[in-house]
């Protein structure tokens, strides 16, 4: 590792725990803003809601589903009709049933897996108002959840909110100016934006693809979405042209969710707990950070000149411990060490960072865990932020902690076990088992990113992803928001001496040590049979 | 409820999917005109091709840029591709080999250890770069090949090296294409006509 990878690792990590406080704090007042400014009351008058009206939680899970189902089936009509949309130069034929079905479940759940390459798929029309839109819908759902848990969680009382509040004023005021100014940026180190057909160089005898790619790239870093416009994603000269528009794209990445944890600790009133939340993140991801860019140190199979191996390697790792799946290198190509890295990653369970919203609820539930473990040790009473953890409690968590590797298990055996799994494989042996595990491990955890050599666009990897996709948002989702209602009934006790502190560096260890423990037990096995073995040989 | 969702997601459609798309699309077109629309390059009033898309080199008188694995033929900017090769698969040894011996073949006197960015494909299969040092390694074939003197060549891949941007970020590149149009005299630069940060 040169001095110079050093620096641009300590860089990126300073500038990004920079941000944390101004954007966190920011972020909590525009979910404790009391009043409701212009352009969101027009769209509380259009859709009919009473913003002053908190919901159950069985109402805000039922309007979060009803809203994510309608997305579902937006993208699947944009996809099948394209062929008779407007904005489609290239005359992009409508995309096949199992390939759309698997398309609209990845963008409607955040995973952004793509089975497809955008260039040569889709037409401007279906990337701006199908995916484009998911994009923003997505992160805003996960953002929403995190809301309504830390306000269940606070003492203050008052329920957990309103769910198209909620929604309206993650887009408005969080996700919609991030993006305008990150995709000016793009745009001035030459990421495209136009509604342009293809244009024929001549000189080069290639066809040039064109679109508003910048648009929906500063979205999908931001909103740990991930899903490329053009096949290879990130890694595309016009997706990212310098190593500037590199870093930009790499700090969206870990952005929001590091500074929510900010926002959590307002919302709850105590932001040590938001500080101890992202202690246990960092305790996580500094040391795989190092893991994966050492690994990688010479091997430009699948990497760009431009960003070099530390950039590509620091990029797989903060794209997999968020869920954003985003790739600025080829994955499938990394040294089986590498390539390790990002999979495990995933496997936590995509909390380390996580999804924006969805990383943090899925934290605070192993935060609940953890401390029912250090219950059953010393034999104190459970409690986090002064509420109890009684048996619902610990149900719910269970349903949220256990869901993602049961999908992602039952996934890889499948496709391991069946002709039309491994008629995809482009790699044999350890690195081929490693191509199924990888691709479940990342639909099962809504991350999105691929070893791309699978070839995952055949009816039983599409659908078997599609349900292990839509299972890991919703059955995390749902539990998070049945903990947010049971809490906000709970009256909050204060500290007494049996309480377990939990901001402390020992409470952090215990938490890291907790995700660490529940995500090796789970895939040590599967390991194994993949990069494990493959390191060996 | 239903009615709410609807209505929601239609709003939300109308604002995130096309007021913010081409409220962009109309910024970058005013600030950034040449970046938004490809950073294309113009020769005889023809589109050459981006400089930000590398190109295909077959001609040893010319740089060979990086090995390229999009479908069809390299550098097909219609379908980036990388090889997806694991560090195992049997196909990447043979194309490392089948580089290796073609860039040996073409110099036969340069004993120097190859690059390892000439060796490789790159994620995208577009990557307008290569290294310096790939740069370097191919000047005396250039050289030989063009009747020039070798210290020309090194001077102009010197004066086509792009240093790290702001001084750290990411690596130092050559841009393969430029590069090969300065050795054919053709200094054109393209056309800036928006801001750009330097690199």
């Amino acid at each position: 590792m040169t001095g110079n990878d050093l620096l641009q690792i300590a860089v990126y990590m300073a500038v990004l725990l920079a941000a944390v406080k101004p954007l966190g704090a920011y972020m909590a007042a525009v979910y404790e803003g009391r009043s409701n400014r212009a352009p969101e009351r027009w769209l509380y008058r259009l859709a009919g809601v009473n913003p002053g009206a908190s919901m159950t939680w069985k109402q805000y899970s039922g309007a979060l589903l009803l809203l994510n189902a309608l997305g579902l089936l937006a993208v699947y009509a944009l996809l099948r009709l394209q062929h008779l949309l407007p904005w489609n130069p290239q005359a992009q034929g409508a995309v096949a049933p199992y390939t759309a079905f698997n398309i609209a479940v990845s963008f409607a759940t955040n995973t952004n897996w793509q089975n497809y390459g955008g260039e040569t798929t889709l037409g401007y029309f279906a990337q701006m108002l199908g995916l484009t839109v998911q994009n923003f819908v997505s992160a805003a759902t996960g953002m929403a959840v995190l809301a309504a848990l830390a306000r269940g969680l606070s003492s203050r009382g008052g329920g957990i909110g309103n769910f198209w509040v909620d929604l309206v004023r993650s887009v408005v005021y969080i996700l919609l100016p991030l993006s305008i100014v990150l995709a000016l940026l793009l745009v001035s180190q030459g990421v495209i934006q136009n509604l342009d057909p293809y244009v024929p160089a001549a000189g080069a005898a290639q066809t040039l693809p064109m679109g508003p790619a910048a648009s929906q790239v500063a979205i999908k870093q931001l909103g740990t979405n991930g899903g490329g416009f053009f096949n290879v994603n990130s890694s595309h000269p016009f997706e990212n042209p310098t190593p500037l528009s590199n870093f930009a794209e790499m700090l969206a990445i870990l952005l929001i969710p590091a500074a929510l944890c900010y926002t959590f600790g307002r919302m709850v009133d105590d932001r040590r707990q938001g500080w101890a939340l992202l202690a246990a993140m960092l305790v996580l991801f500094v040391p795989l950070v190092f893991a994966v860019v050492r690994a990688e140190q010479g091997n430009m199979e699948g990497k760009e000149v431009r960003f070099g191996t530390a950039n590509s390697a620091l990029w797989a790792a903060a794209t997999t411990a968020a869920s954003n799946g985003s790739v600025n290198s080829m994955h499938d190509s990394f040294t089986a060490a590498g390539g390790l890295v990002p999979m495990f990653l995933m496997q936590l369970g995509e909390v380390v960072f996580g999804g924006v919203g969805s990383g943090l609820y899925g934290m605070i539930v192993f935060a609940i865990i953890a401390v029912f473990l250090a219950g059953l040790m010393v034999g104190r009473t459970p409690e986090y932020l002064g509420k109890k953890i009684e048996a619902f409690e610990m149900k719910m968590a269970s349903i949220a902690v256990l869901v993602p590797p049961l999908c992602v298990l039952v996934g890889t055996a499948v496709a391991a076990a069946a002709p039309m799994g491994l008629a995809g494989l482009h790699n044999r042996g350890p690195h081929g088992f490693s191509e199924i595990l990888y691709a479940f491990s990342s639909m099962g955890n809504n991350n999105g990113s691929a070893f791309a050599g699978y070839g995952a666009d055949n009816p039983l990897v599409n659908l078997a992803g599609g349900l292990a996709m839509l299972l890991a948002r919703y059955w995390v989702a749902v539990p998070a928001l049945a903990l947010a209602g049971a809490f906000s009934r709970k009256k909050s006790v204060p500290p007494g001496p049996g309480t377990l502190p939990t901001h402390t560096p020992l409470f952090v260890l215990l938490l890291a040590g907790t995700v660490l423990v529940v995500g090796a037990l789970a895939f040590i096995p599967a390991l194994a049979l993949g990069p494990i073995v493959e390191a060996l040989r | 409820m239903f009615r709410t969702a609807f209505l929601m997601l239609g709003a939300l459609t109308v604002v995130t999917g096309l007021i913010y798309p081409l409220a962009v699309t109309g910024l970058a077109g005013v600030l950034f005109p040449f970046q938004a629309r490809g950073s294309l390059t113009i020769e005889n009033g023809r589109v050459a091709g981006s400089e930000l898309i590398g190109r295909q080199f077959d001609d040893p008188k010319y740089f060979w840029p990086r090995p390229s694995a999009t479908p069809d033929f390299p550098y097909n900017a219609g379908a980036s591709s990388g090889s997806n090769y694991g560090p195992r698969h049997p196909g990447l040894r043979k194309a490392m080999d089948e580089r290796r011996r073609a860039l040996r073949e073409a110099d036969p006197d340069n004993a120097a250890p190859i690059p390892i960015d000439l060796l490789t494909a790159s994620g995208s299969g577009l990557d307008p770069h290569i290294s310096p040092e790939a740069s370097l390694w191919q000047a005396p074939r250039i050289a030989r090949l063009r009747r020039m003197e070798i210290g020309a060549v090194r001077a102009l891949i010197a004066a086509h090296t792009r240093p790290r941007q702001l001084g750290f970020l990411g690596e130092p590149v050559v841009n393969v294409a430029a590069l090969n149009r300065a050795l054919d005299g053709k200094l054109s630069k393209p056309v800036h006509l928006g801001l750009k940060l330097v690199y």
